[in-house]
């Protein structure tokens, strides 16, 4: 990576650190220790269960409205406000000013999930005063989570890069429902057949699928993740990820910042 | 080798959502500007000054033409390297402080960290910020954000510098400051390439100018140059507030103030204004040659095209 990458990436960390964004650990704490306490209180032998469901959904979930709300103004706002302009007169290459300004939010929402994830790690601790080597998978989950972060923050950056802030925001968050869905796309395209199986077949495979990068629900039962999923999954993800940049950049490069 | 040379340079831009139209933002500009020379770029709002500033910088692409700056294309990085730009009404990431700013910027430009710090330090002092270095720009007046502006656009050194409206926004001592920073740049043997439209600042600065209007090139030369091509004009004073009919034949332009009277009249016809005033018995107190500005250079220039826009409207 480029010094210039490292720096753009840097910024726009310390520029959503600035911005209080992650505050939200604030929000997620509350909520963890509420359900503890809470989870511990009513539930027999299922605590952990709950608190693995709830603590890596809130994890995706919180982790997603910053991928979206942030990801969708990290190009608009730069040319909206002008700071492009000091930028890009600089020795800086239009897909440099791109690449880092997704590592700087990926790297937020990584710092952001670890936090969360020692989080949900004191509440396993708290609601059954041990760990178990299952534990372990929740780390795969939180892994698979992050993962989906990638995807979302580049498609952000691909539709923030012709569109506007508001009509991105809704792209990104209509692509992370049907990605999530995206199983059961594939399953109604085997049972269609002509135009309407292309469509579907097509729309399966275009929208990213989130559903084999959700397995939180499997980690809570402690069900162990194959090492085949991981690669997959690992491979995935950076490729579509690495498409939807290459889509930013090469739109970004040819547009007038007027 | 010249610091900018522009060939032909010309920006459509296409407007509307179903039909596009194509709207003229600059006719092909040709533009010669040489190494260490303080160059104004001078018209008024709507000419097209910072769409030119814009195509250089590599931020809008032009439709036609070509440009080079230091003998580079636009798009080289080793330009970019050397050169500084100051946008108009500069607005930059307000949660960082100046040396945060400056510090970042240093490094984009390729500044090592070993010295980027301590330029960034230099820069706040030169533009006066020293003792606001480790406050966040969010809390900087419209003043204190142009000269950080123009300290990341001199801080790694360049050797061209364009400002687009330096001047805007600032105060008298504010105006003045940039003015005695550019002066400083041209000794140091950069070059200086601003947009404006204060004409004072440019007469002041400038060792050439070039005149823009609706996108379009009017004129370019030393000040003293454009100037002398204006037809001078020259001052009549006197006593009593009578005003010879004849003048205003003359095309001259008359005030009467308290018991004094003026006329300003074209200096081809200073001798039948005197003899008009002779013929009234006036007391003349004084015939003075009227320096020809910038300004009436400009007026000459634009007025013609803002004539036929008035009749057509």
């Amino acid at each position: 990576m480029s010094s210039r990458v490292f720096n753009i990436a840097f910024n726009t960390f310390r520029e959503a650190v600035r911005d209080r964004v992650l505050y939200n650990l604030v929000a997620f704490a509350l909520l963890m220790t509420g359900a503890a306490i809470l989870v511990g209180q009513i539930s027999i032998d299922i605590e952990r269960l709950v608190v693995v469901n709830l603590g890596l959904t809130a994890v995706s979930l919180f982790g997603m409205v910053i991928a979206i709300f942030i990801g969708i103004g990290l190009v608009s706002k730069e040319i909206e406000k002008r700071t492009l302009y000091t930028v890009l007169s600089r020795p800086v290459r239009r897909w440099e000013f791109i690449v880092g300004k997704f590592f700087g939010l990926a790297g937020t929402l990584i710092v952001n999930s670890v936090c969360m994830a020692v989080g949900v790690f004191a509440a396993l601790f708290y609601v059954s005063r041990h760990f178990q080597s299952a534990d372990g998978w929740v780390l795969v989950g939180l892994y698979f989570i992050i993962l989906q972060f990638l995807i979302v923050t580049s498609l952000t950056l691909l539709f923030s890069s012709f569109s506007s802030p508001l009509l991105s925001a809704v792209f990104a968050f209509s692509l992370f429902v049907i990605g999530s869905f995206s199983e059961d796309l594939r399953g109604f395209a085997s049972m269609t057949r002509g135009i309407s199986k292309w469509l579907a077949t097509a729309a399966a495979y275009l929208v990213p699928n989130f559903s084999a990068l959700n397995v939180i629900s499997s980690v809570a039962h402690q069900n162990p993740v194959s090492g085949q999923l991981i690669v997959y999954n690992t491979a995935y993800a950076l490729f579509y990820a690495t498409m939807a940049l290459s889509g930013a950049v090469l739109i970004f490069e040819r547009r007038n910042l007027k | 080798m010249a610091a900018i040379e522009i060939q032909g340079l010309e920006k459509t831009y296409s407007v509307g959502f179903w039909r596009k139209k194509p709207k003229l933002a600059l006719r092909p500009l040709n533009l010669k500007v040489e190494d260490g020379e303080i160059f104004g770029f001078l018209g008024p709002n709507g000419a097209g000054k910072t769409t030119t500033l814009k195509m250089l910088m590599g931020l809008v692409y032009p439709t036609g033409g070509t440009a080079h700056i230091l003998g580079m294309e636009l798009d080289d990085p080793r330009m970019k390297a050397q050169i500084g730009f100051l946008p108009e009404q500069p607005y930059f990431y307000d949660y960082l402080t100046g040396r945060e700013l400056l510090e970042y910027y240093g490094r984009l430009s390729g500044v090592d960290s070993k010295t980027v710090s301590r330029k960034a330090s230099e820069m706040l002092e030169r533009v006066g910020l020293k003792d606001s270095a480790n406050v966040q720009l969010r809390k900087f007046s419209k003043g204190m954000l142009q000269r950080v502006g123009i300290a990341q656009a001199i801080l790694h050194g360049p050797r061209v510098v364009f400002f687009d409206e330096p001047m805007s926004g600032l105060d008298p001592m504010g105006r003045r400051e940039v003015r005695d920073l550019m002066v400083e740049l041209k000794r140091e043997g950069k070059t200086v390439f601003f947009s404006t439209h204060i004409l004072s600042d440019a007469e002041a600065l400038c060792d050439r100018v070039a005149i823009v209007h609706k996108g379009e090139l009017q004129g370019v030369g030393a000040v003293a140059e454009l100037t002398s091509s204006v037809s001078s004009r020259v001052e009549l004073i006197w006593r009593g507030t009578v005003v010879p009919a004849a003048l205003q034949g003359l095309g001259a332009e008359c005030h009467v103030t308290g018991d004094t009277a003026r006329a300003l009249i074209p200096e081809s016809s200073q001798d039948a204004a005197l003899d008009a005033l002779r013929r009234e018995r006036l007391h003349l107190v004084s015939v003075m040659p009227v320096r020809t500005s910038l300004e009436d250079y400009f007026v000459q220039k634009l007025r013609p095209a803002q004539t036929m826009a008035g009749s057509r409207a």
